[in-house]
C-alpha cells in the first residue's frame, strides 16, 4: 500500500483492497464493513455505525486513518455539546490583546479625523482585522475541513449529543462545508471521510440517517473473533485462543445483561496469557470472569455453568475436531 | 436496469422501510458503481444505502433475496416487440410456442417469458393474497393462453387418438404455465403485498376492543404494544431543557470568560432542567378484569422496558412490587408468574392501597405520576378513600385508565365515581390507540 500513501484516497479502489489495507493496520474487516467504506468513498457520504459497545466502531476510524496515513480528527459528543466546541471559536483573548497593542496605532491613524463619522469611514477602509481567520480557533469540524490531504473525521457517540446539534451537523455532512457568519462559507478542499458512531442511547433523527450510509457491526463470529484476538494479543497459543473464543461465544448466547464484546475478549485473552494459562481451565475462568463480565448479576448467572461451558469449549467442536492442540485454527 | 432498482425500492417502501428520493438516487449510483454481477456485494451495498436500522436491514435482506431471485436481468427489454406479434398469432403457432416453453430444459426461456408476462399483467401492483389467482391468470393470458385454450378446444373435438394425445399434451402445457405463473405471482405478493396485509392487520388490531382480543392475536398485540412503548419512550425519555432568556447564569458566565479577563463575551443563560417522568404504575390483575389482564400486563411490561425508572405493582387482594419479575423474565414467563402469584383473585382496592402505603409510600413525591390500571370494582369493600386522597395530595397527580366503558362506572360494586375527584384524569381505554393516546398525554404533561 506504500505507493498509495501520497494520494490519500487512492487505495479505496476495491473492496478487497480495503479489507487488506485495514488488515495492515490490525483491523480485521468483514465484507459488510469494507463495502460500507468503499461506498462511503465512492458516494462521498458519511458512514453511521451502530452496534453494541466494544465491537470496533471507533477502531474502524482509527485504523482507516492509520492505514491511509490521514490525520484522525475525533469529536466526542456529549449532552450540551455546541457549535463553539464543535466548529469554531473566536480567540477572544488574542483579540483583546491585539486591541490593547494596536490602540495607540489606531489613535495615530484616526488622529486626523475630526468627527466620529470620519473615523468610522476611515476604519471601514481597512479590512476586518479582528474577525478574520487569524483569530479563528478551529474546533474538530472546521479542522477537518481545513486539511489539505483530507482526513478521517470521527464523530463519536452522536446519540449522546442534543437533537439541536444533530441538526447543525447536517450542513457539514451533506455538503462538507461550514458557515462562519463573519467570514463566510468554508468548503473542504478534500472532503473528509466521516464516520459517526452510535450506541443507540436514543433514536437518531431521520434527516441525519438519510444523509449517511448505515452500517451495523454486531458481535463477530467465531472465526473473525479468533483473527482479531490473534492480531491484538501477541504470543497466544492456538489451542487457548480457540478455546477462549468458543467460551466467549457461548457466554454471549446466555441470557445476561451486558454481553461481552470484542474488547473484553481481548482483555481476557491478555489476562489469561499473563497467568500463563495454556488451556482453558475451570479455576482460571472462575478467577478471571470479572474481566469478561461487568455486572455482578451476570457473573452470578454464568458461574454455575462454568464447568459445562469449559468442557464444551475444550471438547471437540461442531466439526468434530479436537480444540486443544489443533495446529492452525483461523 | 434502473427499473429493477426502482421497483425494488417500491417493494421496500410498501414493507414500511422509508426510502427517500435522495436515497433512491444513491442506490442507483451505488449500482452503477458496483454493477449487477456480484449479488452478495450488491446486497451488502444496498443494505448500507437503503436500510437505516437493524429491523430495516432484516426486511431489506429478506426482500432482496425474494426480489432478485427472479429477474433474468436482460429479459424485460424484449417484451415490447414480441407483444404485438403475440396478439395476432395463429392459435396453432401460439400453442406450439408455449409447449416449446413448457418442455423440460427450457427453464430459462420459460422464466424470461414469465417475467415478460408479469410485466404486462402489472404484477407489481399486487397487494393482497386473494389477488394471486387473478394475476396468475392474467399472466397466462398475456403469454397467449387464450390461443392455447382455443387450440385445446379444437383438439378435444377431434375424437381421434392423435387428437386426444394432443389435447392431453396441451393440458399439461397449460398446467406447467399456470403453475409457473402462480409461483411468480405468489413471490410478487411476498415482495409487494405481504407487508401491506400485515399493516392492515395491525391497523385492525390497534382499533379492536381490548376485551375482544383472542389468544391468537396476542403475539401481534405484543409487537404492537412494544412498538407503542418504544415510540413513547423515544419521545419522552430525553431530559428536556429550555433556555430562559433574561436570567443570567453568573457562575457559568464567569467561568466561561475567565480567559478574557472576565469580560462577558460569552453570556450563559440559566437553564431549567425538566424532570424526567417518575412513574408508578399500579395494575389490577383480579378476576373482574380477567378479560383485560393480559393486555394490562403487556402494557406494563412494555412500559417497564421503555421507561427505565418506572416502578410497577400488581394486586388483586394484596399488592406486590413486580419490578423484578418484569425486568428479569421473558414476557410470557413474567405474565404467568404474576398471574400465579398475585392474579385473578377477588379484588380489594382498599387492601391494595393500604399495602402500598405500608411498604412503598416513600416512593411518592411531588414529581411522581401514579397510573392506575383497573376497573375500580372492589367487591363492596372499603375503598380507603382517605389513603387515596393522601396519595393524590402528595403525588404530582394520579391518572386512572379504566378498561370499562363510562356507562358502567358506578354500577354494581364499581367505586370509580368516588375515586374520580382525586384523579387528574380518568379515561376509558378500550383499544390500543386509546391507550397510546392516554400514556402519551401522561408523559407530555411533563414538558
Amino acid at each position: 500500500m506504500a505507493k498509495d500513501k501520497k494520494t490519500g484516497y487512492e487505495p479505496l479502489t476495491s473492496i478487497e483492497a480495503i479489507t487488506a489495507g485495514l488488515g495492515t493496520s490490525g483491523y480485521i474487516s468483514t465484507s459488510q464493513i469494507s463495502t460500507a467504506v468503499f461506498l462511503a468513498h465512492g458516494l462521498r457520504k458519511p458512514i453511521l455505525i451502530e452496534g453494541p459497545a466494544g465491537v470496533g466502531k471507533t477502531d474502524l476510524a482509527a485504523s482507516l486513518s492509520k492505514w491511509m496515513d490521514l490525520p484522525l480528527i475525533r469529536m466526542q459528543c456529549y449532552e450540551g455539546l455546541d457549535e463553539g466546541k464543535a466548529l469554531y471559536e473566536w480567540k477572544y483573548g488574542k483579540q483583546l490583546l491585539y486591541t490593547q497593542i494596536l490602540k495607540e496605532k489606531l489613535n495615530e491613524l484616526l488622529g486626523g479625523a475630526e468627527t466620529l463619522k470620519d473615523s468610522l469611514a476611515k476604519l471601514s477602509g481597512f479590512e476586518d482585522l479582528f474577525f478574520s481567520r487569524q483569530f479563528l480557533e478551529a474546533r474538530p469540524l472546521l479542522h477537518a475541513m481545513q486539511q489539505d490531504q483530507g482526513s478521517v473525521l470521527l464523530i463519536d457517540e452522536i446519540d449522546k449529543s442534543d437533537e439541536a446539534f444533530e441538526a447543525f451537523l447536517l450542513e457539514v455532512l451533506s455538503d462538507y462545508q461550514v458557515t462562519v457568519p463573519e467570514i463566510g462559507t468554508i468548503k473542504a478542499k478534500v472532503p473528509p471521510l466521516v464516520i459517526l458512531t452510535s450506541n443507540n442511547v436514543r433514536e437518531l433523527g431521520d434527516a441525519l440517517k438519510r444523509r449517511c450510509l448505515h452500517l451495523h457491526i454486531g458481535f463477530p463470529d467465531h472465526e473473525r473473533e479468533q483473527r482479531i484476538v490473534r492480531a491484538r494479543v501477541d504470543g497466544i497459543s492456538d489451542a487457548l485462543l480457540n478455546q477462549l473464543v468458543r467460551f466467549v461465544q457461548s457466554v454471549r448466547e446466555a441470557d445476561i445483561k451486558k454481553r461481552p464484546s470484542i474488547a473484553e475478549t481481548v482483555d481476557w485473552a491478555r489476562t489469561l496469557l499473563l497467568m500463563h494459562a495454556s488451556t482453558l481451565e475451570e479455576d482460571f475462568v472462575r478467577d478471571t470472569l470479572n474481566v469478561l463480565l461487568k455486572h455482578e448479576t451476570d457473573i452470578a448467572a454464568i458461574a454455575p455453568a462454568i464447568p459445562k461451558m469449559v468442557r464444551e469449549a475444550t471438547g471437540p467442536d461442531a466439526r468434530g475436531r479436537l480444540a486443544s492442540g489443533y495446529p492452525d485454527m483461523g | 436496469m434502473e427499473k429493477q432498482i426502482s421497483n425494488f425500492i417500491r417493494a421496500l417502501r410498501s414493507a414500511d422501510v422509508r426510502v427517500s428520493t435522495g436515497e433512491a438516487l444513491d442506490a442507483a449510483r451505488t449500482v452503477a458503481m458496483i454493477g449487477y454481477d456480484d449479488r452478495a456485494l450488491m446486497k451488502d451495498s444496498l443494505a448500507c444505502v437503503l436500510a437505516k436500522s437493524e429491523s430495516e436491514k432484516s426486511i431489506h435482506d429478506r426482500l432482496f433475496d425474494l426480489y432478485f431471485s427472479s429477474a433474468p436481468a436482460g429479459s424485460v427489454s424484449q417484451s415490447a416487440e414480441s407483444e404485438t406479434q403475440e396478439s395476432q398469432e395463429d392459435p396453432k403457432d401460439a400453442a406450439e410456442r408455449l409447449s416449446q416453453l413448457a418442455q423440460e430444459g427450457n427453464e430459462q426461456a420459460l422464466a424470461a417469458a414469465i417475467e415478460r408476462a408479469a410485466e404486462q399483467a402489472g404484477l407489481n401492483d399486487i397487494r393482497f393474497s386473494t389477488q394471486v389467482a387473478y394475476f396468475s391468470q392474467s399472466m397466462v393470458r398475456a403469454m397467449g393462453g387464450e390461443q392455447l385454450q382455443a387450440r385445446l378446444l379444437e383438439a378435444l373435438q377431434g375424437r381421434t387418438p392423435d387428437a386426444d394425445a394432443e389435447a392431453q399434451r396441451l393440458i399439461d402445457v397449460r398446467r406447467t404455465l399456470t403453475m409457473a405463473a402462480r409461483e411468480r405471482a405468489e413471490r410478487a405478493f411476498q415482495i409487494f403485498g405481504a407487508a401491506e396485509t400485515e399493516k392492515f392487520r395491525d391497523e385492525v388490531a390497534a382499533t379492536k376492543r381490548l376485551s375482544a382480543i383472542e389468544a391468537g392475536d396476542m403475539a401481534r398485540m405484543k409487537q404492537l404494544v412494544a412498538k407503542v412503548a418504544k415510540r413513547l419512550a423515544v419521545k419522552h425519555s430525553r431530559r428536556r431543557k429550555r433556555t430562559q432568556r433574561g436570567l443570567l447564569d453568573v457562575r457559568r458566565t464567569m467561568r466561561a470568560n475567565a480567559g478574557v479577563d472576565g469580560v462577558p463575551f460569552n453570556v450563559i443563560w440559566r437553564q431549567k432542567k425538566k424532570d424526567r417522568p417518575k412513574i408508578l404504575v399500579i395494575c389490577d390483575v383480579s378476576g373482574s378484569v380477567a378479560l383485560y389482564v393480559r393486555f394490562l400486563l403487556l402494557l406494563l411490561y412494555s412500559m417497564k422496558e421503555a421507561i427505565p425508572d418506572l416502578h410497577a405493582y400488581a394486586f388483586s387482594y394484596r399488592l406486590k412490587n413486580v419490578d423484578d419479575i418484569l425486568e428479569t423474565m421473558e414476557f410470557d414467563a413474567a405474565i404467568k408468574k404474576i398471574l400465579r402469584e398475585i392474579g385473578l383473585g377477588s379484588t380489594s382496592y382498599g387492601q391494595a392501597f393500604s399495602d402500598f402505603k405500608m411498604d412503598h409510600e416513600n416512593k411518592i413525591d411531588r414529581r411522581t405520576t401514579i397510573i392506575i390500571l383497573g376497573d375500580g370494582r372492589s367487591n363492596y369493600g372499603d375503598p380507603r378513600l382517605d389513603l387515596f386522597r393522601d396519595f393524590a395530595g402528595r403525588a404530582k397527580r394520579i391518572i386512572w385508565l379504566n378498561p370499562e366503558g363510562r356507562a358502567l362506572w358506578g354500577t354494581g360494586d364499581s367505586v370509580i365515581p368516588r375515586y374520580e375527584p382525586f384523579c387528574a384524569q380518568m379515561s376509558h381505554v378500550a383499544t390500543l390507540k386509546d391507550l397510546e393516546k392516554a400514556v402519551d398525554e401522561v408523559l407530555t404533561a411533563y414538558s
